[in-house]
C-alpha cells in the first residue's frame, strides 16, 4: 500500500519489516520519531533508555542474545555512545545491529553541526544514508543483510530533511527472524588486549570487504546524464537538490553507502565525465576520499561545509539560473522560540535573574531561559555539563564563586548524564548548588518519558525514580522541593542553599504546562486602572502578557493562569482570575 | 532556467498554532489524487513558539522536500507577521492567503522591536496577491480557536480542482470523529469568506 510517511517513520518500518525485534533509544531531535513509530508495533520491545550509551549497549546486548535490535539517537547522542562504538565494531554482532543517527545541519534543534560520517571513518563501520523516506525503509532493512553479512553493527545515517519529511513509500510484511543461538566465544566477545589484538586485523579486513561489496551494490547507483561534461557524486538530501535543479542534465553516482567508500565505484563513474562535482552537507567527506584516490574534483570550494544545501544554493553552484524572491520593504521582527505561558521553569529563572546568578545551564526547553528578556544562562554545552561545570567553576575561584552560582538541568537531562556530575561534586567537595528543573517530563522533543516518570515508552507504568532519594545517597544532605510558581518561596530556598556550606540540590517541581492532565487556573486579570506601566510583569518574557497603550494586557486565550506575574505587581494591578 | 510542474505550498506560523494537521490534510488528499508528494516539517525547538514552516510540494515527481527563495505558488500563513517573513519564498505571481490575526513575538513584547503595520498592503506592492482573512474569528464561529487550519483551508481549496468531496473526505481522514462536523464547518467558512 503506498502512503506518505516521516523518513523516521519509514526507517521505523523498515526495522519492523526487517524484523527487528529490541530497540532502545534516547529521545533527541531529529531522531526521536524512529522510537515513537517502533512503539506501535506491538512484535518490537522498545523502550526509552536514559542516555545513548545505555541505548547502545543495551542494543548490543540484545544482538548478542541472537535478536535483531537497533538504537537510535541524534548527531550528538552519538558522541555518548561513543564509547561502545568504537569497541562493538571490534566485536561485530550475533543477531544484526542497526544505529540510526540523525544529523541536524542548520542546527534547527541542536548546539552543534557535527558530521556523523567521520565516525564511521573512525570506528570503522559501515554507514548508509537514504535521501527519502523509500529510501529509509529499504536501507533499514538492508542494514540487516548487511550486519549479518559482515558481522558488523551498521550505522544508518539521517539528516533532519529526510528524518521530518514525509514522501511516499509501499510497505511489506514483517519477516519474523528466528533468536539466533548465542555461543560463548570469548575471543570475539570479551575485549580486552589480547583478544582485541587478533579481532582488529579482522575489522580492516572486513571494511576492505564491505568496499568491495559497495562497488556492485544497488544501495548505490548511477543514474546517466545527457551531458557528460559534469559528473556529480551526492547522497541523502542533497541527491534531491540536484535532481531538483539539474534534473537529467548530469550524470550522477548517488551513494547509499557512504561508507566504506569503494575507489573501483568512483573511478570507474570518474572516467565516464570530464569534470567530478562532489555535493554533500557538511564536511567533504566523499571529496576527501576521492582527492585521496587521485580522483580531481571540486566540492567544498564551491558549497560551504556550513548549513544545510538547498535546491537555490545546488543551483547557484552549478551555474543554473533560478528566481530570486522578493522581499516586502518591512523590517520584520524575529520570532524566536519562547518558553510557553505557564512555564514552571520562568518563575525559577526570574528569580535566578534578580539575584544575579552565574547560571551553568543545560540541554533542553530551559536553554531559552537564556534569551531576553530572562538573560539569566550563563552557559550551555552538552547533556550534563551543567552540573559537572559548576563544579569546575567554583573549585577554580577557590570556593568564592559557591554563594553566586547554581547549575540548571531538567529531569531527563538529570538521569541522563547528570548524577555522575552529582556525584563528582559530593566526592570532591566543592559546595555547588544544582538545581534539578523537574517538569515530570522530556519537554523539548515533545513528551518522552525518562525513569522519573513513572511511565515507560509505551505508557505503561513504570519504576519511578526518587530525585530526592538518589540525591541523598549521592551524598548531598541538603535536598529541598520548591514550586516555581511560588516566586517568594524559589529565592528564600535559593539564598539559604547558595549560603550553605556543603553541597545541595533545589528541585523545582512542577509538570510541564503542555502535559494533557495538567489544569489551568482562571486566567490573570489587569485592572488598568491600577496599571502604572512600570513593566515588571515584561520582565518574565510571559508570551501571554503584552503592553497595549502603556498598560498591561493579559491574552487570555494563552494565559494558564500559573499567577507569577500577579507575584511581581506591586500596585495589585495583575490580579488572580476568579 | 529550472522548468518544474511541481506545484510548492507553504504553510506558516507560530509554533503551537496547529499547522501540522494542515499539511497532513493536504498531504493525504494529493496522495488520493495520484501526485508525488513531499511534506516537510520542522519538530523541536521552534515549536516552542518560534517561527515555524512546513512544505507541500506536489507534481508528477517530486525531488527536493523544501521550497527554496522564489519558488512558492501559496503561502498559508496563520498569522500576519509570519506571511509577511516567508514572501521572499513566493514565486512571481504567487499568491498569499493570510489570517490578519497578530501574534506579538517577544522582540516586540519586549519593546525591542516594532510589529509592522499595514502588512496586507505591503505584501500587494510587491505584486503579490493576498487574501486577508480574520480566520480566527471565522474558527470561533465554527466552534473553535483551533480550527483556524481547516478555515485556511477552505480558503487554500477555492484555487484548486479538487471537489469539496475530496476536500470533505480528506478532512474526515485527518481529523478525529466528535470534531468532524466543527472542522467541516470551518472549512466551508474559509471556502465563502
Amino acid at each position: 500500500m503506498k502512503q506518505l510517511m516521516l523518513g523516521n517513520e519509514a526507517a521505523a518500518r523498515g526495522l519492523y519489516e526487517a524484523g527487528c525485534s529490541f530497540v532502545s533509544s534516547y529521545p533527541g531531535t531529529p531522531s526521536t520519531e524512529i522510537t515513537e513509530a517502533v512503539a506501535k508495533y506491538s512484535e518490537i520491545y522498545a523502550e526509552w533508555a536514559p542516555n545513548e550509551k545505555v541505548a547502545m549497549e543495551s542494543a548490543f546486548g540484545a544482538s548478542l542474545a541472537g535478536k535483531r535490535s537497533f538504537c537510535g539517537m541524534k548527531h550528538v547522542g552519538l558522541n555518548v555512545a561513543a564509547d561502545p562504538l568504537f569497541t562493538i565494531a571490534y566485536t561485530g554482532v550475533n543477531a544484526g545491529m542497526v544505529i540510526g543517527v540523525a544529523d541536524d545541519p542548520g542546527m534547527h534543534s541542536s548546539q552543534n553541526e557535527q558530521d556523523s560520517r567521520h565516525y564511521a571513518k573512525a570506528a570503522k563501520l559501515p554507514m548508509l544514508e537514504p535521501s527519502d523516506s523509500k529510501d529509509s525503509l529499504e536501507f533499514a532493512k538492508a542494514a540487516y543483510e548487511l550486519s549479518e553479512a559482515f558481522d558488523t553493527p551498521v550505522l544508518l545515517k539521517m539528516c533532519t530533511r529526510v528524518a521530518h519529511s514525509q514522501s511516499i513509500v509501499e510497505t511489506s510484511d514483517r519477516a519474523e527472524t528466528a533468536q539466533k543461538e548465542y555461543v560463548k566465544n570469548p575471543q570475539k566477545y570479551i575485549m580486552m588486549p589480547g583478544f582485541a589484538k587478533k579481532r582488529h586485523p579482522i575489522v580492516e579486513e572486513r571494511l576492505l570487504k564491505i568496499a568491495e561489496f559497495s562497488a556492485n551494490s544497488d544501495l548505490n547507483r548511477v543514474e546517466e546524464g545527457t551531458d557528460k561534461s559534469v559528473g556529480i557524486i551526492t547522497a541523502g538530501t542533497c541527491y534531491q537538490y540536484v535532481k531538483e535543479v539539474a534534473k537529467d542534465k548530469y550524470s550522477v553516482l548517488k551513494l547509499g553507502i557512504v561508507w566504506p567508500l569503494s575507489e573501483k565505484l568512483i573511478k570507474d563513474f570518474a572516467s565516464t565525465v570530464d569534470k567530478v562535482i562532489v555535493i554533500e552537507e557538511l564536511d567533504g567527506f566523499i571529496e576527501e576520499f576521492c582527492k585521496n584516490i587521485g580522483v580531481e574534483c571540486e566540492g567544498k570550494n564551491i558549497f560551504s561545509n556550513i548549513d544545510e544545501l538547498s535546491q537555490n544554493k545546488v543551483a547557484k553552484g552549478l551555474g543554473i539560473e533560478y528566481e530570486a524572491g522578493n522581499e516586502v520593504d518591512a523590517v520584520i521582527p524575529n520570532r524566536p522560540p519562547v518558553m510557553c505561558a505557564g512555564c514552571p521553569h520562568r518563575g525559577l529563572y526570574y528569580v535566578l535573574s534578580k539575584l544575579k546568578l552565574n547560571v551553568i545551564g543545560d540541554i533542553g526547553c530551559y536553554t531559552l531561559g537564556a534569551v531576553a528578556p530572562l538573560n539569566a544562562v550563563d552557559s550551555v554545552i552538552c547533556m550534563g555539563a551543567s552540573v559537572s561545570g559548576v563544579h569546575g567553576f567554583n573549585k577554580a575561584n577557590d570556593g568564592k564563586s559557591e554563594g553566586k552560582t547554581v547549575a540548571v538541568i531538567g529531569d531527563s537531562t538529570f538521569m541522563h548524564s547528570g548524577l555522575t556530575g552529582l556525584v563528582n561534586i559530593s566526592y570532591n567537595n566543592s559546595n555547588s548548588t544544582v538545581i534539578i528543573l523537574d517538569n515530570s517530563i522530556t519537554g523539548m522533543t515533545g513528551h518522552q518519558h525518562n525513569p522519573t516518570t513513572g511511565f515507560n515508552l509505551k505508557g505503561d507504568p513504570a519504576s519511578k525514580v526518587d530525585l530526592e532519594g538518589v540525591c541523598r545517597a549521592i551524598g548531598i544532605n541538603s535536598v529541598r522541593v520548591v514550586d516555581p510558581y511560588n516566586i517568594a518561596e524559589c529565592e528564600q530556598v535559593i539564598k539559604e542553599e547558595l549560603e550553605r556550606n556543603e553541597p545541595s540540590v533545589i528541585i523545582s517541581r512542577r509538570p510541564c504546562a503542555l502535559l494533557k492532565y495538567v489544569k489551568y487556573k482562571t486566567p490573570v486579570v489587569v485592572s488598568s486602572d491600577k496599571c502604572k506601566s512600570c513593566k515588571m510583569c515584561m520582565k518574565i518574557g510571559c508570551p501571554a502578557i503584552s503592553m497595549v497603550d502603556g498598560k498591561a494586557v493579559i491574552d487570555s486565550t494563552l494565559c494558564t493562569g500559573c499567577n507569577v506575574c500577579t507575584q511581581l505587581c506591586k500596585f495589585g494591578a495583575m490580579q488572580e482570575g476568579k | 532556467m529550472k522548468t518544474n510542474d511541481t506545484k510548492n505550498i507553504m504553510i506558516v506560523g507560530v509554533g503551537g498554532q496547529g499547522s501540522l494537521l494542515a499539511s497532513k490534510l493536504l498531504g493525504r488528499l494529493l496522495l488520493t489524487k495520484g501526485y508525488d508528494v513531499k511534506v516537510s516539517e520542522v519538530h523541536g525547538m521552534s515549536q516552542r513558539g518560534g517561527s515555524v514552516v512546513t512544505y507541500v510540494r506536489f507534481g508528477n515527481k517530486v525531488y527536493s522536500p523544501v521550497i527554496d527563495e522564489g519558488e512558492a505558488d501559496f503561502i498559508v500563513s496563520f498569522e500576519l507577521l509570519e506571511a509577511a517573513r516567508w514572501t521572499k519564498f513566493l514565486k512571481n505571481g504567487g499568491k498569499i492567503i493570510t489570517n490578519t490575526q497578530q501574534v506579538n513575538p517577544m522582540p516586540v513584547v519586549t519593546g525591542a522591536a516594532e510589529y509592522p503595520k499595514e502588512l496586507v498592503s505591503k505584501m500587494e506592492e510587491k505584486g503579490f496577491s493576498v487574501d486577508a482573512i480574520d480566520a480566527l474569528d471565522l474558527a470561533e464561529s465554527a466552534g473553535s480557536s483551533k480550527a483556524v487550519n481547516l478555515v485556511l483551508m477552505g480558503r487554500l481549496s477555492k484555487y484548486f480542482d479538487f471537489t469539496e468531496d475530496e476536500w470533505m473526505t480528506a478532512i474526515e481522514n485527518s481529523v478525529p470523529p466528535k470534531f468532524l462536523e466543527m472542522n467541516k464547518k470551518a472549512f466551508s467558512l474559509g471556502l465563502n469568506a
